[in-house]
This record gives structure tokens, sequence and C-alpha cells, in this order.
């Protein structure tokens, strides 16, 4: 039941707020980054204070004015939203500080423009989160793509400039694809709003052939911002770009939009029965399983660091893909929570690399023999989280696989995709734990003693690397995550969960 | 009868006597005069789409002779729309010109004040009439000031208005030529009049010389893919105030006049069904979106790129046009509305650019961004709307169009209009990347390049601003104004 309440609107305003205020404060550094502080824990509380009238079946809403004939642009906080909005809400605020530490620590050039685009991105984010039809969705996820081209180009060197163009190439056109497959909607269903279980169930007179054509439109529009193997070149490349962007927004904002609007595309307009039926279910598990594998041993041969976890968030990427094209509810919820746990653990390991990088200017694994001894804190947490997304406990990354793996089980699944989760377990241990090895059980003379990067990069990325455990421990903890995700799983699939 | 019709052109055309009197006792007095006429016209205008809205359409027989004798001015939805349109951007071209004018052509301020509402008088004139052969007559008014509007920009300008006096005439005359048939088969130049007995006449050989003549007339005039040739020169060369004014507006009211054929004077049918024009019309647009764009990612000149450019998103008109359903009339027709805004701001943003370094070559702009923060930012709000992102204007005009598209099952259509949103945004991201990445250019005087004079910037502003607003309230504009004119289309 929707309940008319302002506040997804203000979560989308207030970073577009600090915007103004971040460019005027340009000569300003300390009152500039205040306002992006400010911002991100005033866009953290209100997320959170929808949280209890979400969990009570009361979602706020809110219609502004129609932008095209019978469609509005419209903000919900649905609970699949609010999984969205929570987790880049809550992240935000770290990468706030580590932004600052990194920026200030590498004296980087244009800050204005770095913060002030930093703020468009997420208000898009927001706007993507809570967009109640395809049309408002189009909308933030286009001005995300424009928002977050001066963010990989910041750098301003020949190799930035061109990996700008390439992202711009490949996202415009997806966004195209999504604008051409909203189109075509628009010929088959009167209206675009999205209704768990899908709007455009029960219009199988539109013709097999006709709604394949939609679902690829749809996969291509979406399948390019979250980098599914074949669409995914253009993420390591953009990997040029300061790692707090590579962080926040290559692992949780951009790449999850695309990702987010896979699972709207599958549970909000066709319905997962309906996939079914058409049987696009099992091509696009098919399309996520080899994207999860091919991403894996492609991450393993990567000597750069940050490339590394760019493959491995691809791969990670299509495990939340692969929860939403199976039918059971368990895989649903695990992919949902994937979101959440990929993105706590996948940014603290982006932060180790800043941190990293920072302090000692290395960013290749073969250069990090030892550096545990010089950066404990750092490494540790880096150890965490690695084992979180080989699936291990006691880190958030167990909790979302078990479930993917009690769904490919369920009916719907396939003993197939059990397989491709098991041994991408083991694919990230192989691509992730040789650094950990490497940094605590070698030996090197670069790294003699103690000497950990500044405060306000240890401190996000340790407090990261804490969240992602207590998603383990207590997965409905404040944040009620794992209640938000059965939710959306009993609406979308009316099963339980 | 209903005098409002009639007093959208009529203070254009007496302040150009008013202006060129005053002038002669004191030059900046034009001025004054151009902004007061073009300003009252505007209110006219406004006002009298208010009135058509509420009361339907207006009618002025022009002293006091009936129709079908006399000459007949219609204000209804389309055409109250086509005069707000040309006079708002008119009025602030013209605030824009003042500074410009002084600094291009110091000596020739009185007499293009005075072109320029001549211009404007024409084209309102063109929007606002319901005769075929007045319209023949506002059409040579507004093209013989585009003509020496055009000449004044240097020895460059004067060779390119040439050619566009001897295309655009061969394109009045073919159109007169048109009318003259229609007038001998028919007896009437009244075009509701016309269009009581033309059915009774499609088999007849003449009226399908007619059509051809006309519609390949009005194809000159807006620059239709490939009767092109003309406007890539002439918007490069003329002075910058000129190119502001006549590259947002005038092409478009030409593809108004070809839209006022298709549907008030014939029946669509006759143009989509009996004769193949809709069609020709669609295919040579949709090859020229494509050409156009791949021509404009070779320019070097700012001003040549936007020109073709402005060749492009004129196909995207004919392109709506051709498709001949509501949907594509309404894209086209919103494109006419939200390409005026995007081209006429870049138009004064080259222009601005050239008033403050002399400069017109995209690499030369390197660094600009932040030394002009301001025009910069309306560059790239400009930028993005022609590449498509919404919730800017340029993304809706493109939405109706790939609707239309899909409703006419024409799927080479949708991917020429998808296909060149990605070409636009090579051409302005190129020019975004040397603006806000690439370190100034040496040899470019750093002090020279600053915002220009607020009372170019203003405008620059405004209608950056506007490029967003049109977007976000695009539906009221469709449903209350272009959604009742496609009705002949249903």
């Amino acid at each position: 039941m929707d309940t008319y309440s302002i506040v997804p609107l203000l979560t989308v305003l207030v970073s577009l707020a600090a915007t103004v205020l971040i460019v005027f404060a340009g000569q300003r550094p300390n009152v500039r980054e205040l306002w992006t502080i400010l911002a991100s824990v005033a866009k953290f509380a209100l997320v959170l204070s929808m949280v209890p009238m979400v969990l009570d079946g009361r979602y706020p809403a809110v219609t502004l004015l129609a932008i095209s004939p019978g469609i509005s642009i419209a903000l919900r906080a649905d609970p699949m939203g609010m999984i969205f909005a929570l987790s880049a809400s809550v992240l935000w605020i770290f990468t706030s500080f580590f932004s600052i530490g990194y920026m200030r620590g590498l004296e980087e050039h244009k800050q204005t423009r770095y913060f002030a685009c930093f703020a468009i991105c997420l208000s898009a984010t927001m706007g993507i989160a809570f967009a109640a039809n395809l049309l408002t969705f189009i909308i933030f996820y286009e001005i995300l793509t424009i928002a977050t081209y001066p963010l990989v180009i910041h750098k301003e060197t020949p190799e930035a400039i061109s990996a700008g163009r390439k992202y711009l190439a490949y996202l415009l056109s997806g966004g195209l694809a999504l604008v051409l497959a909203i189109a075509l909607t628009l010929g088959i269903a009167d209206s675009v709003d999205f209704v768990p279980g899908g709007f455009l169930a029960g219009q199988e007179a539109a013709g097999n052939g006709r709604l394949l054509l939609l679902f690829f439109l749809f996969m291509i529009g979406v399948g390019v911002k979250s980098a599914v193997i074949p669409l995914h070149s253009w993420l390591p490349t953009a990997m040029i770009a300061p790692t707090p962007v590579s962080g926040l927004l290559h692992a949780v904002a951009v790449v999850k939009a695309g990702v987010f609007g896979f699972v709207r595309a599958i549970g909000f307009v066709f319905g997962p029965q309906l996939l079914h039926d058409i049987g696009a279910s099992y091509i696009l598990a098919g399309f996520a399983s080899a994207t999860i594998l091919l991403a894996s041993l492609l991450a393993m041969w990567q000597d750069n660091l940050k490339l590394r976890l760019a493959y491995s968030t691809v791969a990670h990427l299509s495990y939340i893909v692969l929860g939403a094209a199976l039918l059971a509810p368990s895989a649903w919820t695990g992919g949902l929570l994937h979101i959440v746990n990929h993105a706590a653990m996948k940014i603290t390991l982006f932060f180790c690399a800043g941190a990293i990088y920072v302090r000692t200017h290395c960013e290749n694994v073969s250069q990090l023999d030892g550096i545990g001894r010089q950066m404990p804190f750092t490494m540790a947490a880096f150890a965490l989280a690695s084992m979180g997304l080989a699936g291990m406990p006691p880190v958030g990354g167990f909790i979302s696989k078990w479930f993917l793996l009690q769904g490919t089980l369920a009916p719907g699944g396939h003993h197939a995709f059990l397989i491709v989760l098991l041994l991408s377990g083991l694919l990230n241990a192989g691509y992730l734990f040789p650094i950990v090895v490497r940094a605590f059980f070698r030996h090197s003379d670069n790294f003699p003693r103690f000497g950990e990067a500044s405060p306000l990069l240890v401190v996000p990325l340790v407090l990261t690397a804490g969240l992602s455990i207590s998603l383990c421990l207590w997965p409905d903890g404040i944040f009620h995550f794992y209640g938000l995700a059965s939710r959306v799983a009993v609406a979308v699939l009316g099963g339980g969960g | 009868m209903t005098y409002l019709p009639i007093l959208i052109p009529v203070p254009l055309l007496l302040f150009a006597f008013i202006g060129t009197l005053a002038g002669l006792w004191r030059r900046s007095l034009a001025y004054g005069a151009a902004l007061l006429g073009t300003a009252i016209s505007l209110g006219v205008a406004t006002a009298g789409l208010v009135v058509v809205l509420s009361e339907g359409n207006l009618h002025h027989f022009l002293g006091g002779w009936d129709p079908p004798w006399g000459i007949e001015y219609v204000l209804d939805p389309l055409s109250a729309f086509m005069a707000m349109l040309v006079t708002f951007i008119g009025l602030v071209v013209l605030i824009y010109s003042r500074q410009s004018l002084l600094h291009e052509l110091p000596e020739r301020v009185v007499p293009l004040y005075v072109l320029k509402l001549l211009l404007l008088a024409g084209l309102t004139g063109i929007a606002v009439t319901g005769d075929l052969f007045n319209l023949y007559v506002f059409l040579e008014i507004a093209s013989l000031a585009a003509y020496a509007l055009m000449a004044v920009g240097g020895r460059q300008s004067a060779m390119a208005a040439f050619r566009y006096v001897v295309l655009g005439t061969i394109g009045g005359t073919f159109y007169l030529l048109g009318v003259g048939f229609i007038y001998f088969s028919t007896g009437t130049l009244n075009m509701a009049d016309a269009a009581q007995r033309l059915p009774a006449l499609y088999e007849s050989r003449a009226i399908m010389a007619a059509v051809a003549f006309i519609v390949l007339g009005l194809g000159l005039k807006m620059a239709l893919f490939p009767l092109h040739v003309w406007l890539p020169d002439a918007y490069t060369y003329a002075p910058s105030a000129v190119a502001g004014l006549i590259a947002p507006i005038m092409t478009k009211v030409f593809a108004y006049a070809l839209v006022r054929m298709f549907l008030t004077v014939f029946q669509p049918d006759y143009f989509r069904v009996t004769l193949p024009v809709t069609d020709i019309i669609g295919w040579l647009s949709a090859a020229g979106i494509v050409i156009a764009s791949i021509l404009a990612i070779a320019q070097r000149d700012l001003r040549r790129m936007l020109a073709y450019s402005s060749v492009a998103q004129v196909a995207y008109i004919g392109l709506g046009i051709g498709l001949a359903n509501p949907l594509g009339m309404i894209g086209a027709l919103l494109h006419i509305l939200n390409h005026a805004f995007m081209k006429a701001c870049l138009f004064l943003i080259a222009g601005g650019i050239r008033f403050r370094t002399g400069l017109v070559d995209i690499p030369l702009f390197a660094g600009f961004g932040r030394l002009m923060p301001w025009t910069m930012a309306a560059f790239t709000m400009a930028a993005l709307s022609m590449v498509g992102i919404p919730p800017a204007c340029g993304f809706f005009s493109k939405w109706y169009l790939v609707l239309a598209g899909l409703d006419a099952g024409n799927w080479v259509f949708v991917a020429v209009i998808l296909i060149s949103s990605l070409l636009n945004a090579v051409y302005f991201f190129r020019v975004l990347e040397q603006v806000y990445i690439r370190p100034l250019r040496e040899g470019v005087a750093e002090e020279q390049v600053r915002e220009p004079p607020a009372e170019m910037l203003a405008p620059i502003l405004v209608l950056a601003a506007g490029i967003i607003i049109l977007g976000i309230i695009n539906v009221v504009i469709v449903t209350q104004v272009l959604y009742p004119v496609t009705e002949p289309l249903r």
C-alpha cells in the first residue's frame, strides 16, 4: 500500500542541493567537504527513516508531474528500492571520508568537480532505486551515465580520455537500447509502472518473438551498465578513475544500478513466470554463469590490483543476475542480499587498494610482498573481505551465497548453477587469497616497519569490513536487509521466502 | 471577427518603419524600436495562444473582405504556437544582438535591426496567414530580409548569401508555381476554401504537379536533405547575431508551412496514400539525419558543425512528417520548438566565444571551461539535450519520434533516430573534451577568454534554462497544443 510522502524525493534532492553548495564552496575545501559529509549523513538518515514504514507494508510514494502522456515522474520506496538505496547511502558516508583522505593525500586536481559529480551520482542512484516506472528509471539512469563521465576521466591523461570515450560509447548505446525497449513496452502494455510479478505478465498475446526481442533489448540496456560479458569491457578500462570512484561507483552505485535494472526488469516488468514461459530464464542464467566463470578466470591473470578487483566485480554482479533469473524465492533473497554484501565487501577491497596506492604508490599485486607488516589493518580488512567474496563465514558473502545455493536446488533451478557457484567460490579464493598470502607471509625489504595510511583512509575501510561481518552475523540488523529482501521475493514470486 | 491574428505581424512591420526613421536621428533608437516591436508582438502571440486554447480558433478578414475573396488570417493552436516561438526567440536574440552587432558590424546596426524586424514579420506572417498567396508574400519578405542579413558578414558571407539567394528564389518560385496551379484549378487562394474544393480534383495532373512544386519549394526553403546545400555556408559566415536568429527559427517556419499544406490545405491521405509525398520526405530525411550528422563530426569550425547539425535536426522534423502518424507529427512539431531553443543557445554561445576571442575552431577552445564557466555550462546543457539525455527537452522529441516509428512499424527510422543520438554524442563530446579537459592552447591569450557581457550571457542562460524547463513541461505542450493539431491524422 502506498502512502504519500516526499521523503523519497528528498533523498534525491538532498545531494543535488549539496552539489550547488559544493560548487560555490569550491575555493574553501573544508567547507566544501563539510557539505559532502552533511549531505551523505542526511541522505542516509532520510533513507533509514523510511525502513519501519516499508517493513510495515506502507510504501512512501510521491508522484510528480507528467513527463509523457499518461506517464509521470514517480518515486516509490518499495522494499527492493530500499535495499539499493540503503546500501548506496550508507556506503556514501564511508566513501566521503575516504575520498577526502584520498584526494588530499594525492593532492589531486579539480577536487570541486570531483565532489560535485559524486553528489549528482548519488542523487541519480536514489532516483534509480525509487523510480516507480520505467520512464522515471531511464531519466535517472541516463543522468547517472553522464554524471559519472567526469569522474572516469578525472586524471585527464590520454588514457583517461580514451577510457572516457569507451565508457560513453558503451553506456550511451546501452541507454538507447533501454529507451527503445521502453518504447516497445508501451506498445504492448498501457502503463509502465513497476508491478511485483511483472506488468507484462498476462500479455502472452503479444507473441513469444516480440517478448523475447523486448527482453533482449532490456538485457542490452541494463547489461551494459552491469558489465555482463560480452558487454563488460568498459568496466576494467574505467578503473583509471580515482579509487573511491572505482569503489563506490564501480562496485556500488553505477554497476549496481545496472544490476538493479536487471532485477526490476525481471521481477517487475516481465515477471519470472513469463520469462520462464518464453524460455528466457535459462538463457539469462546461462549468460550469468558464463560471466561468473569467465570473469573469475580473467581476474586471475591481472597483476594490476584494481583490474583484478574489476573482473571480480563483473563476476559478482552476475551472481545477482543469476539469482534473479531463477524462480525460487531463496534465489531472489540471495541475489538481493548480494547487492548489499558484495557492495560492502568490494568497497572494502577498493578502499584497501586506494590506501595502498596513496601510502606506497604500488598498483600491482606483484609489488605487495610483505606489505602486511607495514599496513596490517588495511591488509586484515582485505583478508576479511576476500573471505567474504569466496563465500566463507563469518562475512556477509556467505549468507548471500547460501541462499543462492538453496535457490539452485529449488524447482526452476538446475544443478549446473550449483556447480557454477561452488566453482566460483574456489576461483575467488584463487585470485584473492594469494594477495593475502603475499602480504603477510612473504618478506620484502620494501615495507620494513609499521606505517598505515592516514586515518581518513584506514578508518572507513575497517568500518566497511566490520559492516560486512555484521551483515553475516545479523543479516536482519539495523538495516533489515533480510526482511526487505524476503519481502521482495514474496511479492515477486508469491511464495514463502 | 477579431484583430488578434493580424496584430502579431503588424507591430513588427510598423516598428521596422519607426526604427528606420528613429535610427536616422539616433542609431541606438533602432535597437529600442526593434525590442519594443518584438515584445508587443510576443505579447499578442501569447495572448492569442491563451485565447485560442480556451475559446477556439480566431479569424481575421483583412479589410473586412470575407473569405474566399479577401485575405484571411487564422489563429489556431498551431499558428499561435509558431508565432509565439518565433517572437520569443526573436526577442531573446535581439537582446543579445546589441553588443554583438556593435562589436562585429558597428556601422550597420540600424539596417540590421530593421531587417531583423522584417524577417520576424515575414515569419510570423507565414504562421498566421490563411491564404496561399499571402503566404508567398510573407515568405518573400522573410527571405529577402534573410538574404540581406546573411550577406553583411564579410566576403565569404556575400558569396554564401548569393548561393542562398539563387536557391531560395528557386524555392520561392516553385512554391508560387504550385499555388498558381491550385488557383487555376480551383479558383481560390484561401486555404480553407481550397481544402473544400481540392478533393474533387485530386486525380487532376495539375494538382499533382502543384503538390510536387510546393513540396519541392518548401523543401528547399527548409533545407530538407538533399536540398540543404545552401545552408552550411550561409550559417557559418553570417554575423553571430544573425545566425543565432535565422538558424533556430527560419527553416522551422517553412517546415510549419509544409505541415499546413499536409494537414490543412490537402487531406493527409492525399500526401500519404494517393501520392508518396510523406514517404519520400521520410526516407530522404532518414538519409539526411545520418549523412549530415557524419558531416558535422568532420567539421573544425564550431559554426559549421552547428550548421550541419541543423541540417540533421531539420531532417528529424522531416522524419516526423514522413511518418505521417499522430505521434510522428507531435514529435516533429515538438522538435521545432526544442531545436529552436537548443540551436539558438548553441549559436549564441559560438557568437559569445567569437566576441571575446575571435576564435571559431573547436581545437582552439581547449581550456575554456574554466575561464567561461557559465557559457560552457549552458553549452553542456544544450549539448546533452542534443544528444538526447533526459530530462532535457531534446530527449522528448526523439522519444515521440521513436514511439511513432514503432507505431508505424518502421524499424529503419527508429534505428536512424537512435544511431543519430550516438553521432550527436560524438560531435558534442568532442567539443566538451576540448573545453573541459585539454589545457589552454599556446597563443590563445588567457585574459581574452572571459564570459561574454551580461547582455549576451543572459540570453544564453535563459535559453539553457528553457531547454530543461521545456523538457519537464513537455506534456503540457503536447496535450494542450500539439495533440489537437494531429486531429486530421487520426
